[in-house]
Order: C-alpha cells, then structure tokens, then sequence
C-alpha cells in the first residue's frame, strides 16, 4: 500500500520545524519563561525537536512535558475499548510561563480541547499557544493554532500520517485514502 | 488519540477475578499509576467519568473501604450517592431487590456493594443490570482489596513475576486472602497462606500457584511481602483458637519474624488492625510498613477501576 501523496519529506519537516522556532522567539521576544509540552504521541518528539532548536537559536534550555489527554477526552463513551492512560509528566511550575502545546496534527480540535482542559488542571500558565506539524481543517470547535509547519485542505475521508525518526524511523507527513487503509 | 488495546473480552462487572484476563489486570494496574499522579496534581480531580452516578451501596459496615470508593468516584467526577444499610428501609425489612429497583429509579450507573452474605455481589449485578464492583461480599472476595495489594508488592518490587506473598492470619474468614490467591498467581507471583489448622481451609491449596501452611516461619522464608490479616474476633465463637495470646505468640507478624523473609520483605495488613494481635506495633509502624502506602494506593486502583468499567462501550 502506497499513500496517495507526500506532503512533507524528512527535510521538509526539519524545515518546518525550524521555522516554527523562530516563529515561537519572534512571538515570544526570546525563549525566556517558555516551556513545551507535547500531546501524546507524535507531540512529544516534536516538542523535543523544538525544545533543541529554541535552546541552538536563544542559548536558554526550554524545560518540556508530556501530556496525555485520554481522560480529559469527550468521546469516552464512545471508544469500544478502553485506552491506554500514558504518563503525563511536566516536570515545572507552569506558573509565569508561556506554554507551547505541541501536536502532530490539528483536526477537529477536541484533543486540544482536552489538552487545554488537562493543562490547566496542572497549574495556571502566563499563557497557552499552539504549534502544529499539519493542520488539516475540519474544525469542530473555535480553536486555531498559533504555529502551523504546514496547512494542508483535506477531505473527511482521507487520513494523515504523521511519521517521526524517534517511533516511526522516519520523519513524514503522507495523504492516505481512510478505505485504502481498511 | 491513544490506540485500543486488545487484551480479551471485556468483563461488565468486578466480582471476582474469574471473567479477568491478566491482560485486563495489568492493564488496571498501570492506569493507576496515572491515577496516582492525578492524586498528586493541585487539581486532584478529571472528567473522565463526568455525567454517571455512581451508587455506594454499602450493607455492611466499613468506613475505609466506602470512603476510597467514594473518593475514587468523585476524582473521576462521578456523582455519588451513598446508601447504608443501616439507616435505610433495609431494617423495616425490605428485600435487597426492592431496594435495588428504588436504587436503579434514581438512575443509578453503576453500584459499588459490600454486603455480609457472600455472592450478594452478583445478585445485584442480576437485578439491576447495570456494572457492579464487589467491594467485600461475606467470605468470597474483596477484589479491590487484592489489586491494591497486587499494585502495592509491584509498585515496590517493579514486577510481581515470581515474587512470593506470605499471607497469614484467619485465612478462612478472609475475604481479602481468597482474592489475593486468586489474582496474584494470575500475575505470575506465588502465594503462601499460613494460619492454624482450624483457620486454613485445605481446599485453597488446589488453586495454582498457591501452597498453605502451619508453620510461619516456613510461610514467611523467602517473602517479598508478608500480609497479616485481622484477626476477625466477631467470627471466633467456634472454637477456632486457643486463646488470643497463643495465636499472637505463634502468628503475629511482627520484626522477630521478618528476619525469615528476604531483606527487601515489605509488611502489608488490609485494615482495620489489632495492634499487637495480628501485627505488633513495631511491625506496623516500622521502615518495612507500606500499610498507609496500600491506603492511598487503593484509591488509585479503584479510580482504575471505575474507568475500566464505565468508559466506553462493548
């Protein structure tokens, strides 16, 4: 099985990777008092990459997290079986930072939701924004992301994949057909 | 969004751990490892379980056990409603399954039950047709009690994979020491039950992974975790022992007798205790005590719990 389309190649991610860092220290004027947290699963590599990126550009270490939003989640009723709850881990007082909430791909907008909810269950930020790799529309609730690596118009019935070096052995963002993967 | 996890079909009720697969078990063992952190977090509470009641319906005294239940609900954001026997129409002599059909009108979720009678527990699970998790019923099982003392002997040990569990005291009245030989053989670790002859029911020893014995220096030898039981004074008309003074010289779990166990050995009791019958002060008190850890520890397991069974659908 083949995707139907590449969108993002290995460098094309580092690329939007980099960009999206200087885009959080022009935003931001610097990298002082930030923090990264990732959403489990693809989140957490990428806010790691970023972390390395912001700390080569500024010379400050940016402290990271992970969060996990299983239950935080809306649709818990729905799922058939339960999920795995993963470790959520933010190792800082979240107090007079600014957080940046890092995900692979923005969809709908309930797992930010979640994210957000989950966030602030932890402590209360300076303030919250959001970088994602793809952000591929179909937004059920009023959430945007701040920093976007790549906007990608989708159909509902085609699946993005996001693939990073550190679980996946490659770093890409493919287009897939959802009956393709049936 | 996290993956499914397939680990065998689903159980719609904690009875026992008959329907469980060690899957399942493990699996309510890890996720209380993220209950614990919620219990830590300054917002000690998650919306998982938002919208559901959750009915505590305790016919049997126990303050410990419906207070962690009860906690563990409300940090899952379930709404409670606590019945107890004892002020309730029960004494004007009203069946169980009357009160389950009033129970179940208030549009009752799921039902946590304590009950003297052993297999009350699936009676209500029968009759109300909603998710039951026993919470001690008679002498047959205290699953919670269990998994909370299984996540304990892990949490100290990484792994319950060969991991030995002296259990000693009044096995035969002991609702907690049957779950314990049921579910943590499942987990791969090994069971030693010990108490006096007339406390020792000889037919736990057909289950596997599980050996029975008189002699507590032979049950404690090679332990990672020796467990006392309360002695239930309340159950001892039957002649079961000498005297109080007897079995506590010969059974109390106390450091003269940890000195058989391994060097790491951790001492367990599942309240309430008989200080210096059972377990003596020292032993209760001492660097090997996780007794307060079991405590908090069960409230994790059973926001675990409540999670397994109420979220989501078959």
């Amino acid at each position: 099985m083949t995707p139907k389309a590449i969108i993002l190649t290995p460098d094309e991610v580092r690329r939007a990777l980099t960009r999206i860092a200087h885009e959080i220290i022009e935003r931001n004027k610097g990298a002082e008092q930030l923090a990264l947290i990732g959403v489990h699963t693809r989140g957490i590599p990428l806010a790691a990459r970023l972390a390395q990126k912001l700390s080569e550009l500024e010379g400050v270490a940016v402290p990271t997290g992970m969060l996990d939003i299983t239950l935080y989640r809306d649709d818990l009723s729905e799922v058939a079986q339960q999920p795995i709850i993963r470790e959520t881990q933010v190792p800082f007082d979240l107090r007079d930072r600014r957080v940046v909430l890092v995900d692979d791909v923005l969809y709908t907008g309930r797992t930010v939701r979640a994210a957000l909810d989950a966030l602030i269950d932890l402590g209360r930020p300076a303030g919250i924004q959001l970088a994602v790799l793809v952000d591929r529309g179909h937004r059920e609730l009023p959430i945007r992301a701040d920093y976007v690596g790549k906007n990608l118009p989708t159909a509902a019935g085609e699946v993005v994949k996001v693939k990073v070096q550190e679980t996946d052995g490659v770093d890409s963002v493919e287009l897939w057909d959802l009956e393709a993967l049936r | 969004m996290n993956a499914p996890v397939s680990m065998g079909a689903r159980p719609r009720n904690l009875l026992d751990f008959q329907d469980w697969t060690p899957e399942r078990l493990t699996a309510i063992l890890d996720n209380a490892d993220t209950m614990l952190q919620v219990l830590d977090r300054p917002v000690k509470k998650v919306p998982a379980l938002q919208g559901l009641t959750v009915c505590n319906a305790f016919f049997e005294n126990s303050t410990r056990t419906r207070t962690s239940f009860e906690l563990a609900a409300r940090r899952m954001s379930a709404d409670v409603l606590t019945f107890a026997a004892g002020a309730s129409s029960v004494n004007k002599g009203e069946s169980l399954r009357d009160t389950l059909e009033v129970l179940t009108s208030y549009k009752v979720d799921a039902y946590i039950v304590r009950h003297h009678a052993s297999g009350a527990a699936h009676l209500v699970a029968k009759y109300s047709g909603k998710p039951v998790i026993n919470a001690g019923d008679g002498r047959r099982a205290h699953p919670t009690q269990a998994l909370l003392d299984a996540y304990t002997v892990r949490q100290e040990f990484g792994s319950l994979e060969g991991k030995t569990v002296a259990i000693l005291g009044d096995v035969r009245h002991s609702r907690v020491a049957r779950s314990n030989a049921e579910l943590l053989p499942k987990l791969g670790a090994n069971v030693v039950l010990c108490g006096p002859a007339t406390l020792l029911p000889a037919g736990l020893a057909s289950l596997p992974g599980v050996t029975l014995t008189t002699d507590p220096r032979e049950a404690v030898r090679g332990a990672h975790a020796v467990m006392a039981l309360r002695l239930q004074r309340e159950r001892m008309t039957g002649g079961f022992l000498g005297s109080l003074q007897e079995y506590a010289d010969t059974y109390q779990v106390n450091e003269r007798l940890m000195q058989e166990a391994e060097s790491g050995a951790i001492v367990l009791h599942p309240g309430p205790m008989n200080r210096d019958l059972e377990i003596s002060g020292e032993a209760a008190d001492g660097p090997r005590s996780r007794i307060l850890k079991q405590v908090e520890n069960g409230q994790a397991i059973r926001m675990s719990v409540l999670y397994h069974l109420l979220v989501g659908r078959e």
